[in-house]
């Protein structure tokens, strides 16, 4: 079966499911900003655009943007990390997801990386 | 990307053994973490002892006819009356009062061991051979410095060295470790009970790897260094200090002993009495912002206004209390703990309010008298 995950230069992932979607940061980002101790989440209601900020998570080391992989309605979003950022480290695709959205536009989707893509794309980086 | 030509410590093998994430620091590679992360690493530091590779910072030795007479015009303390076997903290000044350096002297016989930063151990050598003749003042280019920090750290030196446990905070002496030749103090920069051990670049492996071989020590990073600082409420030079600030506004006057301040003597000596007598209309204190999010150095302190009042100068991540911390100078006036401030993190306004230093108490060795 074909994934549903697509992910950003911003190292963002985003799970499709039909016009919803959950929206992350990968594994690679969270490894990168080490223990993450707070993350601002936009409110339900909000429409985010895509490659535009959507939150802020922390790291002891850093502050770093979160941006929208794709524009849309915020439908939910993780409140548990307020109180647990650290589930970001943990489980960064899974336990550790941000928030969700109702998708305005599918064709958005077209120009994100697949797994393979966004692999190589890492293993490129890590080399700097 | 140009690549920085960086300079490597004698550790830096074991660095990457332990899976250390390297990173430039003062024109060094350094350790910011361990594959344990920071605020694991900070937490096994205040529960038991970490080891810590500071061999990026600059050590002197001057020596000379009354050495400690003429390095006294260079600082504000009372290094004439300091005894054989004890440290001080202490820092240069420059003409008007300002902080070129902050540092710890050592007295060894007649000579003075100094521990200086990596980012002023240029300047400082320069401000050093000025001053004191170039025959006065060698830099020990070849030898490493490591801190093992924390309460289980008496107890565990203890086992290679005997006598160390006996030390009082802030001596130095010279002793074996593990059958290596060492110079010691029981000094830190992370509130807690601990040595700083100067050994020979050629050996500090070997030490190192012995220190860590005991099972209360675990590797420490640059990134938990400067969170246990923090919450100690110790300056980092270039944040919390630096050419415009006094030692007076930086709530260091407790360094300046009653003789210095009467005598003067050291440069920018009329600046700080002056400031001794009026005091400063800046003032570094401890900043509690509300909640989790870090207010980091360079956010302004804003008042109802939203007039800029002042400025945080390190901020980060407390892992012992789970909340933001920080430091920074605000008007004399609003320096006492407690008064509510406001700062502008990211563009909106956050509350803060002023908190007493240390964050988490110290827990130096005190040996009973």
């Amino acid at each position: 079966m074909m994934s549903n995950l697509r992910y950003t230069k911003d190292h963002e992932w985003i799970r499709i499911d039909g016009d919803e979607a959950t929206i992350g940061i990968t594994d690679f980002a969270q490894d990168q900003l080490g223990d993450i101790v707070f993350v601002e989440l936009p409110e339900v209601g909000r429409k985010v655009e895509k490659g535009k900020e959507a939150g802020v998570v922390e790291s002891v080391k850093a502050a770093s943007e979160v941006y929208a992989p794709a524009s849309g309605e915020v439908t939910a979003v993780n409140s548990g990390l307020a109180d647990d950022p650290a589930r970001v480290n943990a489980d960064a695709m899974g336990e550790g997801w941000f928030y969700k959205i109702k998708l305005a536009d599918a064709k958005e989707l077209g120009d994100l990386m697949d797994e393979a893509a966004y692999r190589a794309f890492t293993a490129a980086q890590d080399k700097h | 990307m140009a690549e920085e030509k960086l300079a490597r410590t004698p550790l830096h093998a074991l660095h990457q053994s332990l899976g250390a994430k390297l990173t430039a620091f003062a024109g060094y590679e350094m350790p910011v973490q361990y594959p344990a992360g920071i605020i694991a690493e900070h937490l096994h530091t205040r529960a038991k002892a970490s080891l810590f590779d500071v061999s990026h910072m600059g050590q002197v030795v001057l020596a000379g006819a009354d050495i400690a007479g003429q390095f006294e015009r260079l600082v504000p303390a009372d290094i004439a009356g300091l005894h054989s076997g004890r440290v001080r903290y202490t820092v240069f000044t420059n003409e008007c009062g300002g902080i070129i350096d902050d540092l710890m002297v050592g007295k060894d016989g007649e000579a003075l061991r100094l521990v200086v930063n990596a980012a002023r151990k240029a300047e400082d050598l320069a401000h050093l051979r000025a001053a004191l003749g170039a025959a006065a003042v060698t830099s020990l280019e070849d030898r490493a410095l490591i801190a093992l920090q924390g309460p289980a750290a008496a107890a565990v030196l203890a086992r290679l060295a005997r006598g160390v446990e006996a030390m009082a905070f802030m001596a130095l002496t010279s002793i074996e470790i593990a059958g290596i030749a060492c110079h010691v103090t029981r000094s830190g920069y992370t509130g807690e009970d601990g040595y700083e051990i100067s050994v020979a670049g050629a050996e500090a492996e070997k030490l190192a790897r012995r220190l860590l071989a005991e099972p209360e020590v675990a590797p420490a990073g640059l990134g938990a260094r400067d969170t246990l600082r923090l919450e100690a409420g110790l300056c980092l030079y270039g944040n919390d200090i630096d050419e415009s600030t006094t030692p007076i506004a930086a709530d260091l006057a407790w360094t300046i002993p009653k003789r210095r301040r009467a005598e003067g003597g050291f440069p920018g000596a009329t600046v700080i009495q002056r400031e001794l007598a009026e005091g400063t209309r800046r003032r570094r204190v401890g900043i509690k912002p509300e909640g989790r999010q870090i207010a980091r150095g360079h956010t302004p302190i804003i008042d109802t206004a939203g007039r800029e009042i002042g400025t945080i100068t390190s901020g980060g991540f407390s892992p012992s209390l789970e909340g933001a911390i920080a430091m920074g100078y605000v008007p004399a006036a609003l320096s006492a703990p407690g008064t509510a401030l406001r700062l502008s993190v990211r563009g909106a306004v956050r509350a803060a309010m002023v908190a007493a230093l240390p964050f988490v108490p110290h827990r130096y060795h005190t040996s009973p008298r």
